[in-house]
């Protein structure tokens, strides 16, 4: 089957899929390495979100490596600044950050501050960290590029815990009165946020409903499954425009995806890694992808 | 039943009214300076756009509103939205005038601004309408401390008009800076004074509006309206007042304020703002960082949130009227 939305050549559905899932490969990669440098960070949720972030770099995002600031790029906003880890992963995969530099990652006077800023870092478009900001910042930027006849898309990432911000709900209504077609917001459920479990700490399900009753063309789909993920995308490109509905992909996401012994790690939002661990992680990782591509 | 006989009228009260006006009568006002600025502005601009959380009318952004239906976008009653919309809109290349009532862009909205429009230093800009004490309507409108909070924010620059010229020449300027900027919103028919003082507005200048020998009053917003009617009344206890204006609190011109500042005169501080944090403190620590030890004397609203009634009454209770600023005045010359 030859794709039609895909930006790249024409290539097969499997190709695309192993193309980009090679891509989610070296970012979790990345991500491991940039942990142990800092001895800690947020490599759960980098490891849970690469999928996401290699489905948007490796196939979705129209961007110009050598110009971050190319005025006719899509936007990717990251709203959930401590996923900074797997968006420079990302941004190295896509080749605007070297992947040499990614060994910086939160230290004195690096590129790549632990917390995404736009500030900081080539392709970060939004200083994130303050939850709730992302969905805002971006109906803005959908409506500023369709005013100006833009035909840029913009991508938010945002997380479940992100929705227990009023702001994120604001902003939904918001991109929905605007009928804001040109909007793609992709909501990371990993059910797990500071203080706990999503479902202990403030019940956010039914969160399809939720999108719903705002507006928005509503998709939720196995956010580590990459068939699921680009079909989903692909969904979401057929009906966008500069009018009409916004849409959201749901992905729901294992922390620590790849990496069993992190999978099945107690669930945190800052992951313990002892320092004999990491080569043992990339070493599962690399197992992991190499037996499902044999 | 005859119900021919009239209902006597009801006596007309003053009241706590949320939308009042504090032009004196018979005053020169000007209609909406604000609305017709950015009409202007935007005229010569394409790259301005207006926004609202469903307050456009009560901050004159609906005379922009009609002017360019197309440039205008209504964000709903949602000022978390406004900002990081403002702030989106901003990144695109484009200049957004944000409007709301400066209670909301203040108190609720504030961590949007901060980190969305301040800390990337965007060209937002913010109308806060109600600043100080412009409504009787009480503590939930009256945005008696937005300086104190907004002073502490980077790159944000704020500006405290005193008149229609003020926000006439401001509007303009604030859109041609760079980084986010917090106007104090004067609305609806706005007193023209400045006028008379071959005055203009220079974004981050203070200006000597008039010399005089026993006082200097130095004031920004509505109160140098006040400052200039109470030094004009003072001569008559031969008491001659100059008034410094500062219109921009935020960077603040210390350089200007400071050689008027630092002379034996009596230095009297005039605000529409609580007296923490706001144009009083603002010259104070300008004073000891020049080492001048030099007392000065604030007329600000008290640290306290205030009542609900006709501005009238309000401005005499908390001593913003000009009989109240003459009094202090000589109260402290002990005349």
């Amino acid at each position: 089957m030859t794709l039609t939305t895909s930006i790249h050549s024409p290539e097969t559905t499997e190709s695309r899929r192993e193309r980009v899932e090679a891509a989610a490969y070296r970012i979790r990669h990345y991500g491991l390495n940039m942990g142990e440098v800092q001895g800690q960070g947020y490599v759960g949720q980098a490891l849970g979100a690469a999928d996401m972030f290699a489905a948007v770099y490796a196939d979705q995002l129209r961007h110009r490596p050598e110009d971050p600031e190319w005025e006719g790029r899509d936007r990717f906003l990251l709203s959930t600044g401590h996923y900074a880890i797997g968006h420079y992963a990302a941004l190295a995969e896509a080749g605007i950050v070297p992947v040499e530099e990614l060994d910086t990652y939160g230290s004195d006077d690096s590129r790549l501050p632990m917390s995404g800023m736009s500030t900081y870092t080539p392709g970060m478009e939004i200083s994130g960290g303050s939850l709730g900001h992302g969905l805002t910042i971006a109906v803005g930027t959908a409506l500023g590029l369709r005013y100006q006849g833009s035909e840029a898309r913009v991508f938010n990432f945002l997380s479940d815990g992100e929705l227990d911000e009023g702001s994120t709900w604001e902003a939904a209504m918001g991109a929905s009165h605007h009928q804001l077609g040109n909007l793609t917001a992709m909501v990371d459920i990993n059910a797990l946020q500071a203080d706990g479990k999503t479902d202990s700490v403030l019940r956010t399900e039914p969160v399809a409903d939720k999108w719903a009753a705002c507006g928005w063309f509503v998709q939720r789909v196995d956010g580590n499954d990459m068939g699921a993920l680009l079909a989903a995308f692909d969904a979401a490109a057929a009906q966008a425009g500069p009018e009409g509905k916004p849409s959201v992909i749901l992905c729901d996401t294992k922390v620590g995806r790849g990496v069993p012994l992190l999978e099945n790690r107690e669930k945190a939002h800052f992951m313990r890694i002892e320092e004999h661990e990491w080569q043992l992680c990339r070493e599962q990782l690399t197992a992991g992808y190499e037996g499902e591509t044999k | 039943m005859s119900t021919t006989a009239a209902t006597p009228a009801k006596p007309r009260l003053k009241t706590s009214a949320m939308i009042a006006s504090f032009a004196d009568p018979g005053q020169k006002t000007a209609p909406a300076p604000f609305g017709h600025a950015l009409v202007k502005a935007a005229q010569e601009n394409e790259k301005i756009v207006g926004l609202t959380a469903d307050l456009g009318k009560y901050t004159d952004m609906h005379i922009f509103a009609q002017a360019y239906p197309e440039r205008f976008f209504q964000m709903g009653m949602a000022e978390q939205l406004l900002f990081g919309a403002a702030a989106g809109m901003a990144q695109t290349g484009l200049v957004p005038f944000a409007s709301t009532y400066s209670v909301f862009a203040a108190r609720r909205a504030y961590d949007f601004l901060c980190l969305d429009a301040a800390e990337p230093n965007l060209n937002v800009n913010i109308v806060g309408g109600l600043p100080g004490l412009t409504t009787g309507y009480g503590p939930s409108h009256q945005a008696t401390e937005d300086m104190a909070i907004f002073r502490g924010m980077p790159n944000l620059t704020i500006v405290d008009p005193c008149d229609s010229v003020d926000i006439e020449q401001a509007v303009p300027q604030l859109a041609a800076s760079e980084g986010p900027t917090y106007l104090r919103l004067l609305r609806g028919n706005v007193p023209t004074v400045l006028d008379e003082y071959g005055y203009t507005f220079e974004l981050g200048k203070a200006k000597v509006l008039r010399g005089g020998a026993d006082v200097v009053f130095v004031s920004s917003g509505l109160m140098t309206m006040r400052a200039l009617q109470a030094a004009k009344d003072l001569a008559a206890h031969n008491v001659d007042v100059a008034v410094v204006h500062t219109p921009t609190i935020k960077p603040f011109d210390a350089e200007t304020v400071l050689a008027e500042v630092n002379t034996d005169r009596l230095v009297v501080t005039l605000e529409n703002h609580t007296v923490i944090g706001g144009l009083f403190e603002t010259v104070a620590a300008e004073v000891v960082k020049a080492g001048l030890g030099k007392r000065i004397v604030p007329v600000a609203l008290p640290d306290e949130f205030l009542h609900a009634g006709a501005l009238p009454t309000l401005h005499e209770r908390y001593g913003l009227s000009v009989d109240r600023i003459i009094a202090t005045v000589l109260g402290e010359l002990e005349v």
